[in-house]
């Protein structure tokens, strides 16, 4: 009895898993579906691409200055011993067009506006508004997860090219002001490095992370408190899953993309 | 006006309903009483759609709401509303917005005409001045009250309550009590209220029915109620454990 038990306990999960799996494709599918019928609410839409891009422009910013700074500090500190410190711009603007800044932008809008979303559409299940739209007659996914499916599309790929401008300039600070590399020689090695083919990677990359986000986000959200943990507990859950799974699944998916993307 | 025949729902393994019959004619209004967890607010959201029987049907001017979808569930949805238990009003709009958001979002209403309509409602529930108030900022009988204006601003016919007094003192019980029988009268509204506030709500209700072990016990007016000879209906009415 006792040798079944492991087996059991692991069907069960792997059960548990695929069956979420299934409703999180569902719920997707049925966004997309709503998404082709009016209302449209661009006012709502506008308000969440203020939410999700305008709100996370500091932190972008930040990241990014910084990301460029160190990530050039690195790399001349190698490329020196070997004498090819005029590579230093073509190394910092390819790692942050093809993966940092991407990446980093998707993290910090995952741990900034992702868990925001989700508690926010927790507590709005846990206090019975979504149900109060739904008994309104209003489809509770047209006012509430439609317009940050749209918002996170737009936002991410905006977020992630000024954060990829801010790291290059930030590279310059470390690269051309503190080492005294020449200015030409920075920006030479970007243009001369940079194809039309790593532009559109990074862009593939921030547009599906937007879509990932706030569906992972609005998906544990909109269901919070529902299945087996209830009230606040289910939200701290919900938002704690949220952070993790959109983390992880952004990783995975870089690495998925990247791998039929830059070989394809 | 409503009419839920042999309703049953599970959760699970856990059957909540067992083959629920109720029948609520136009103008009246309805207590539903029964024990705490016994599937009283079930019943609520099965009857305005927000969850689905797993057999029976739920009738509302003889369409079934549980098997109906897109425009004619909209349409039977709009002539309904409810007063959930939390009042689920919108915690980030005022008072204005929760009340005027189903106008603004349902309705080609100028913003004068919101404002008017808002205004007019907010006196119904003895709430005029509270516009600008945000949800948290209320008292718990005020919250009631203002998701009774939100509900009551699209004319609904009828109107489900689940427990719109709980936590209230008596004194606010009895008040939203008369606001719902003054209501009823003005707009000859339908309404179902789950309530625990016995025997007080025996004074505004035309029925009473009794909801116990998933079925609908007995229906019958507060005085048939009150004079029942069936032990559980003596028992429950007068807080006695099984």
């Amino acid at each position: 009895m006792n040798i079944i038990l492991p087996f059991q306990s692991l069907g069960k999960n792997a059960l548990t898993f695929l069956r979420e799996l299934g409703q999180m494709g569902l719920f997707l599918a049925l966004n997309l579906y709503y998404m082709i019928f009016p209302p449209y609410l661009p006012s709502r839409i506008i308000k969440q691409i203020h939410f999700i891009g305008v709100k996370s422009l500091p932190i972008v910013i930040l990241t990014g200055l910084f990301t460029g700074m160190v990530l050039t500090l690195q790399v001349y500190y190698v490329l020196v011993t070997v004498g090819a410190e005029s590579s230093v711009g073509s190394v910092t603007a390819l790692s942050l067009i093809r993966e940092l800044g991407p990446v980093i932008t998707a993290l910090m809008v995952t741990g900034r506006a992702g868990s925001a979303l989700t508690a926010q559409l927790g507590i709005m299940r846990i206090s019975d508004q979504i149900d109060a739209l739904d008994a309104m007659a209003l489809n509770p996914h047209k006012y509430l997860i439609i317009p940050n499916l749209i918002a996170g599309i737009i936002c991410l790929p905006l977020l992630t090219a000024i954060f990829v401008v801010v790291g290059i300039w930030g590279g310059h600070l470390v690269g051309v002001e503190l080492t005294g590399l020449a200015t030409g020689t920075y920006y030479g090695a970007i243009a001369d490095s940079i194809l039309f083919k790593d532009l559109t990677l990074c862009f593939y990359k921030s547009l599906s992370f937007g879509l990932l986000i706030t569906w992972i986000s609005c998906y544990k959200g909109f269901f919070a408190g529902l299945k087996s943990h209830f009230g606040a507990e289910g939200v701290s859950r919900a938002t704690t899953e949220a952070v993790v799974l959109s983390s992880v699944v952004v990783l995975i998916w870089d690495y998925i993309l990247t791998s039929i993307l830059l070989f394809a | 006006m409503i009419k839920i025949i042999d309703v049953h729902k599970n959760f699970g393994e856990h059957t909540v309903l067992k083959g629920v019959h109720l029948e609520i004619k136009k103008g009246q209004i309805v207590a539903l009483i029964g024990g705490s967890g016994k599937g009283k607010s079930v019943l609520l959201k099965s009857v305005i759609g927000l969850l689905k029987p797993d057999s029976g049907q739920v009738l509302i001017h003889q369409q079934d709401i549980s098997r109906l979808s897109g425009k004619k569930l909209k349409k039977i949805k709009e002539q309904l509303g409810i007063v959930f238990q939390s009042a689920a009003l919108f915690d980030s709009l005022t008072v204005f917005e929760n009340i005027a958001f189903p106008l603004k979002e349902k309705t080609k209403l100028s913003f004068s005409q919101i404002k008017e309509k808002v205004a007019q409602e907010l006196a119904n529930v003895d709430l005029k001045g509270c516009e600008e108030k945000y949800p948290a900022q209320l008292s718990g009988g005020m919250k009631k009250r203002v998701a009774l204006a939100r509900c009551l601003v699209m004319d609904p016919e009828a109107i489900l309550f689940d427990e719109p007094t709980t936590g209230l003192d008596p004194i606010i019980t009895n008040t939203i009590h008369q606001l719902i029988k003054r209501l009823q009268q003005k707009r000859n509204l339908t309404a179902l209220i789950v309530s625990h506030e016995i025997p007080t709500i025996f004074n505004i209700v035309d029925k009473v029915a009794m909801l116990h072990e998933g079925e609908i016990l007995s229906v019958g007016t507060p005085e048939e109620f009150i004079a029942s000879d069936n032990p559980t209906i003596r028992r429950f009415l007068k807080g006695e454990i099984e």
